[in-house]
């Protein structure tokens, strides 16, 4: 299926869900009221001052579901534009939507303008700020219909195209367009600023070539942002310099899109060499040369090019760039696993032990090789094949232990008087005795150990030690056990499938 | 006792007037001698309820009498179990059940044959206990670990030699008990990092840590040096420690008191000032069987104002080195340089010179020291309360006069083969304090010096006068009228000694060690008088006494019921002798080599008979003269057998056994 099609179809769907006025509003406030916000933007000039405080709203927006369909919006026109250059012939039908699609845009647009007349007497407090917002916002929205109708029409005229997918700063054409179109925009004032402030690097994103002028500012702002909070805090995990290196950002999309080619400059992925290759002509006449479009030959890295590292789209996630302790990942290559590892569902369950679920296939292969051999295992029913991650796990919750291979042998027991006086005392102990030992007899230790992982409803259960190895805790937050103070609890689930010790042992 | 008894009888008892607190604080004074308060509680009905409230630890022979006897002792908080070798999973759930909260500590250090359920019953019911010692527990495993983990409130823990345990018990132990302070995994092969790790992160308040021969490397010791109390830390015969691995630590552990590296021989001067880094409170440090100690590894330890005590033993020792110890500012109270090579009259006197405060000297086998030494020492060092000085064969006979002239204060004295005289034993002799007084092979000495010695050294505790062969009866009767407190004598090998000797010596009631291998002018009738007389007697060896018979062994089976160690072995002891001690329930241990008196059947009786043995050693001709499940279930029972084939050798004169001793070395 055409993924223009596609996207544009879900689109649609999606439509009638755009984000209501009010709900953007309140959350607007929220975002203001932040104080770490607030302190931030002290630090900026003040021309800076509304935009900034706009671009923080609008990327923390993925956290809120009804506003998938903001970055949805944004990206349709990128894989528009994309295709565009694969697609040489014109296709009726998918104009036709692009079409449809332009006309509900505009008309939420109008629907968002009516609200504001409509509310605009009630709204006290701060004025002059709302109107900024709503000026801007609906600025954002106007630019985008604007982006999105020179796509349409450029896959008419094929100059129009030539000129949009290879011209790449291509950014400072719109946003001078957009505050010809629209000559109140602040918002696009201050979305041009950052970009040359940012300079050549940040103009070379394919984001904000493509996406509309709006989220193309939002990214530039963020980046912006990040240089200015690194020059205050020096950060500590690698040794970069925060001014040495290049963040890029891929959407969520473009992450979970099966690529393999992968653009060494911005990052983008693609099915397949040739199309990277027509893409690396984007970013510069040093890869339209023959030479360089016939052969993936990565050579010619003469000139120094500034280190690149990567930010996890997940808002809150410390891959994120907005994160206090943000640490970049390395290549495209960890953000895909990172992204699929840490925030996406694990859909890849384990045909051996129907238990582990991992997101990632390789991951996936990985535990294959070694399911069934797992012999770590933490009272929380977690098991691990190696000891040192078992050690690391109980480092780290409160009130985990080692389990204790069940077909551990019980130590010798004296010649004739084992049993003792059947008091209440003494039952207890053979029972608690039972997860230790007496089940040896009735099943092998590994065969025990996945049923006692089987009889645990706990979502504790199910973590991966992967997870533990990519770093990443921020899920972790919401973990949904409560702690494990109590370790009586951790044992008892020892107990719960062993309560026929004392039959067992009045047979011997 | 008697007195009281009397009053009891006249109608009158003043103990009534007495509350109960009181007999109480009267019963604390009574601790030296374990019988006095047997005898107390024989006095009457309200003495055997008052005593039984009022005993606090417990040292049962026989995991039998538990029953009766938890039942009796009501108040128990210390139950020691190290004479019952034998102690059942059943035992333990009579203790858990019969000392629920009052159970505070329990030693297992020598008991056998329990499993993972006793001990869980024991740590879940008797919440309180805060001590729990599984030394030698070699057949402990990590579910006996999960066990413990289950005593909340455990602080003290001794793991000694549980081989069988891993990480994932010393993990199960780390987790459960947090509030750990004294842990003990010495020679737990088992445990690795991983689990010394864990039980450092979890268990934030331990005090003391012993790490012996456990295969660590730094990984663990990173976290070990980060626990904030941490005072005492010994990491004996680590060896997966080097100095590439401590030269990480950055940071030392500031609380630390006492640190134990000896035989690491991985870690010279420039891993053990990281390790030391930050450890200024360091006031005892074991370096012994390590690497050489030069002038550098002397310099390193100079900032350690607070060190008191060193011992360097079987290290290589430059005299760069002793001039570096020498020069330091501090003053120390303990040296030891115990077979270290190296030790020099230079060396020594540069040292001991400078640290005049020193009350503890150990230079045992500095074979290269004089007179000069000796003289030093005695001039600077007059606190000294101990020195030993075994094999200083250099040292003449003149210079042991000066010890006894300058250093009064002497507690401790090891002369072991040395040249010393009766004019040194007369000089010695003004040490009042003496308590331990080694002699052996001592050649020169005679009846005259240890009369010296009986006259002055009342408080003498322990005699040893191995191979003393110029020793007779005058001799002992001495030391047994001078030192009633004598608790141990050695007279191995002093061949005129003869019974009037241990008639004497039967006055010291609390002998509790009797050696006297070899004289064989001695007859079932000292021994009888031994037996009657010293009734603490707890370990006697009469190998090569050929003159004691099964007249001997009767008394002895009748009045040493303390007994635990013997050595029948080259005796005139029979069938006969060998059953009657199964009577002595504490008996534990027993050689019995060359017995020509002694027939299969009647071994096989006697050691069926005595329920507590726990180590014998046997002929092996033995092994196959008795049916095989007979060994078998008497090691179900927890004896163990040590089988010897050894030719009998003829003894040879002390003076000729000295020369062939010296006559292999160049």
């Amino acid at each position: 299926m055409d993924l223009k099609e596609r996207l544009s179809g879900e689109l649609q769907k999606k439509v009638p869900e755009h984000p209501s006025f009010t709900n953007f509003n309140t959350q607007h406030q929220q975002k203001w009221e932040d104080p770490s916000i607030l302190d931030y933007s002290t630090r900026i000039e003040p021309p800076f001052h509304v935009f900034n405080q706009t671009s923080q709203t609008q990327s923390s927006l993925p956290r809120n579901p009804n506003n998938q369909i903001k970055v949805l919006g944004q990206d349709g026109p990128v894989n528009e534009t994309l295709l565009a250059n694969k697609v040489q012939d014109w296709d009726p039908s998918a104009m036709l939507n692009n079409l449809s699609f332009l006309e509900q845009k505009i008309h939420q647009l109008q629907e968002l303008v009516h609200l504001i007349v409509g509310r605009r007497g009630q709204v006290l407090g701060r004025p002059d700020e709302l109107v900024a917002q709503q000026q801007q916002l609906i600025t954002a929205d106007l630019t985008s219909i604007i982006v999105q109708l020179i796509s349409t029409a450029g896959s008419l005229l094929p100059s129009v195209k030539h000129t949009l997918s290879a011209a790449s700063p291509s950014i400072g054409q719109f946003g001078q367009f957009g505050g010809v179109v629209f000559p109140s925009g602040q918002g696009l004032n201050g979305g041009v600023q950052p970009q040359s402030a940012g300079g050549s690097r940040i103009s070379e994103q394919p984001n904000s070539v493509d996406v509309s002028s709006n989220s193309g500012n939002e990214q530039n702002h963020i980046i912006e942002e990040h240089e200015l909070k690194d020059e205050e805090d020096v950060e500590e995990g690698e040794n970069l310099l925060p001014g040495t290196y290049e963040i890029l950002q891929l959407e969520k999309e473009e992450i979970l899109a099966p690529h393999t080619h992968f653009c060494t400059i911005c990052g983008k992925g693609f099915k397949r060499d040739a199309n990277l290759r027509m893409h690396m002509r984007g970013h510069g006449d040093e890869y339209k040369t023959p030479a360089a479009l016939a052969k993936p030959n990565k050579e010619s890295s003469s000139e120094p090019t500034l280190i690149k590292r990567y930010s996890c789209p997940y808002a809150g996630c410390k891959r994120n760039k907005d994160h206090k302790k943000f640490q970049p990942l390395k290549t495209i290559l960890c953000v895909k696993n990172h992204y699929k590892r840490t925030h996406c569902d694990k859909s890849y369950t384990c045909s051996r032990c129907n238990t582990k679920k991992f997101s990632v296939i390789a991951d996936l292969k990985t535990h294959e090789k070694h399911c069934g051999k797992d012999k770590w295992l933490c009272s929380c029913g977690t098991t691990f094949s190696r000891k040192d991650k078992l050690f690391g796990h109980i480092t780290l919750f409160q009130g985990h232990t080692p389990a204790i291979p069940l077909d551990e042998n019980k130590g010798s027991a004296g010649p004739s008087d084992h049993r003792g006086d059947g008091n209440q005392a003494t039952n207890k102990v053979g029972s608690m005795n039972f997860n230790f030992s007496s089940n040896v007899s009735s099943e092998g230790g590994v065969q025990s150990s996945v049923d006692v992982k089987g009889s645990i409803d706990d979502p504790a259960g199910y973590f991966s030690p992967l997870n533990f190895d990519t770093c990443n805790f921020g899920g972790f937050h919401e973990f949904p056990r409560p702690p494990f103070d109590d370790s009586e609890n951790s044992f008892a689930f020892l107990l719960s499938g062993s309560c026929n010790y004392s039959q067992k042992s009045g047979e011997d | 006792m008697k007195k009281q008894k009397k009053e009891c009888f006249g109608g009158f008892n003043p103990f009534d007037l007495l509350s109960e607190e009181i007999i109480f604080m009267i019963l604390d004074l009574l601790h030296r001698n374990p019988l006095d308060k047997k005898s107390f509680s024989l006095v009457c009905k309200s003495f055997y309820a008052t005593e039984s409230k009022h005993r606090r630890t417990l040292k049962p022979l026989r995991q039998e009498h538990l029953p009766a006897i938890l039942c009796r002792y009501p108040n128990i908080t210390h139950l020691d179990l190290t004479l019952c070798s034998r102690v059942t999973d059943a035992s333990l759930s009579i203790i858990s059940n019969a000392c629920t909260s009052t159970l505070r500590s329990v030693d297992f250090s020598r008991s056998r044959l329990f499993s993972t359920s006793g001990l869980l019953g024991l740590a879940l019911n008797c919440k309180n206990l805060v001590e729990i010692d599984l030394s030698n527990g070699t057949e402990l495993k990590d579910s006996a670990m999960a066990a413990v983990a289950e005593a909340k409130n455990l602080e003290k823990l001794w793991l000694a030699r549980c081989k069988s345990i891993t990480d994932l018990g010393v993990g199960c132990v780390a987790v459960g008990c947090r509030k750990l302070r004294f842990v003990c995994l010495k020679w737990c092969l088992g445990v690795g990092d991983l689990g010394v790790g864990l039980i450092a992160v979890k268990c934030k308040q331990i005090l003391y840590l012993d790490l012996s021969y456990l295969p660590i490397t730094n990984k663990c010791l990173s976290s070990v040096l980060k626990l904030q109390h941490l005072e005492d830390l010994v990491m004996e015969g680590c060896f997966g420690i080097d100095d590439d691995s401590l030269a990480v630590l950055k940071h030392g552990c500031k609380s630390l008191k006492s640190l134990d590296v000896s035989t690491c021989q991985n870690i010279t001067d420039s891993g053990l000032s990281s390790l030391i880094s930050g450890a200024e409170g360091l006031q005892q440090l074991t370096l012994a069987h390590g690497s050489p100690v030069t002038s550098s590894l002397a310099d390193c330890l100079k900032k350690l104002s607070l060190l008191q005590s060193v011992k360097l033993d079987g290290c290589l020792i430059t005299y760069d080195g002793l001039k570096t110890i020498g020069n330091w500012c501090l003053s120390l109270r303990e040296l030891s340089l115990s077979k270290c090579l190296g030790v020099t009259d230079e060396g020594l006197s540069s040292v001991v010179t400078k640290h005049k405060d020193l009350r503890k000297l150990d230079i045992t086998c500095c074979r290269k020291i004089t007179d000069v030494s000796v003289a030093h020492i005695t001039n600077s060092c007059n606190f000294l309360s101990s020195l030993r000085m075994e094999s200083c064969t250099l040292v003449s006979r003149k210079a042991f006069g000066l010890i006894g002239q300058q250093c009064h204060l002497l507690e401790e004295l090891d002369l072991t083969d040395n040249e010393i005289d009766d004019e040194g034993l007369k000089s010695i002799s003004r040490c009042s304090k003496l308590s331990n007084l080694k002699l052996g092979i001592c050649l020169n000495i005679t009846d005259e010096g240890l009369i010296h010695i009986g006259r002055g050294c009342s408080k003498l505790i322990e005699l040893d006068l191995y191979r003393c062969a110029e020793i007779t009866d005058l001799g002992i009767l001495a030391i047994a009228q001078g030192c009633p407190g004598l608790e141990m004598i050695n007279i191995a090998y002093c061949k005129d000694i003869t019974d009037r000797s241990l008639l004497s010596l039967s006055k010291c009631s609390c002998l509790k060690t009797f050696e006297s291998r070899g004289c064989s002018r001695i007859t079932s009738l000292g021994l009888t008088a031994i037996a009657v007389g010293c009734k603490e007697l707890s370990k006697l060896d009469i190998k090569k006494c050929h003159n004691i018979d099964d007249a001997g062994m009767l008394p002895l089976a009748h009045f040493s019921q303390n007994l635990r160690q013997i050595n029948l072995s080259h005796s005139s002891v029979t069938d006969v002798g060998l059953l009657s001690l199964a009577s002595i329930s504490c008996l534990q241990n027993i050689t019995i080599l060359h017995l020509k008196g002694l027939t299969p059947s009647g071994l096989a009786a006697a050691l069926l008979a005595c329920a507590g043995l726990r180590k014998v050693k046997l002929q092996a001709a033995f092994r196959w003269l008795l049916p095989h499940r007979l060994f078998e279930h008497l090691e179900a029972r927890g004896c163990m057998f040590q089988w010897r084939d050894k030719v009998l050798q003829v003894e040879l004169d002390p003076k000729c056994w000295k020369l062939q001793l010296e006559d292999p070395m160049p």
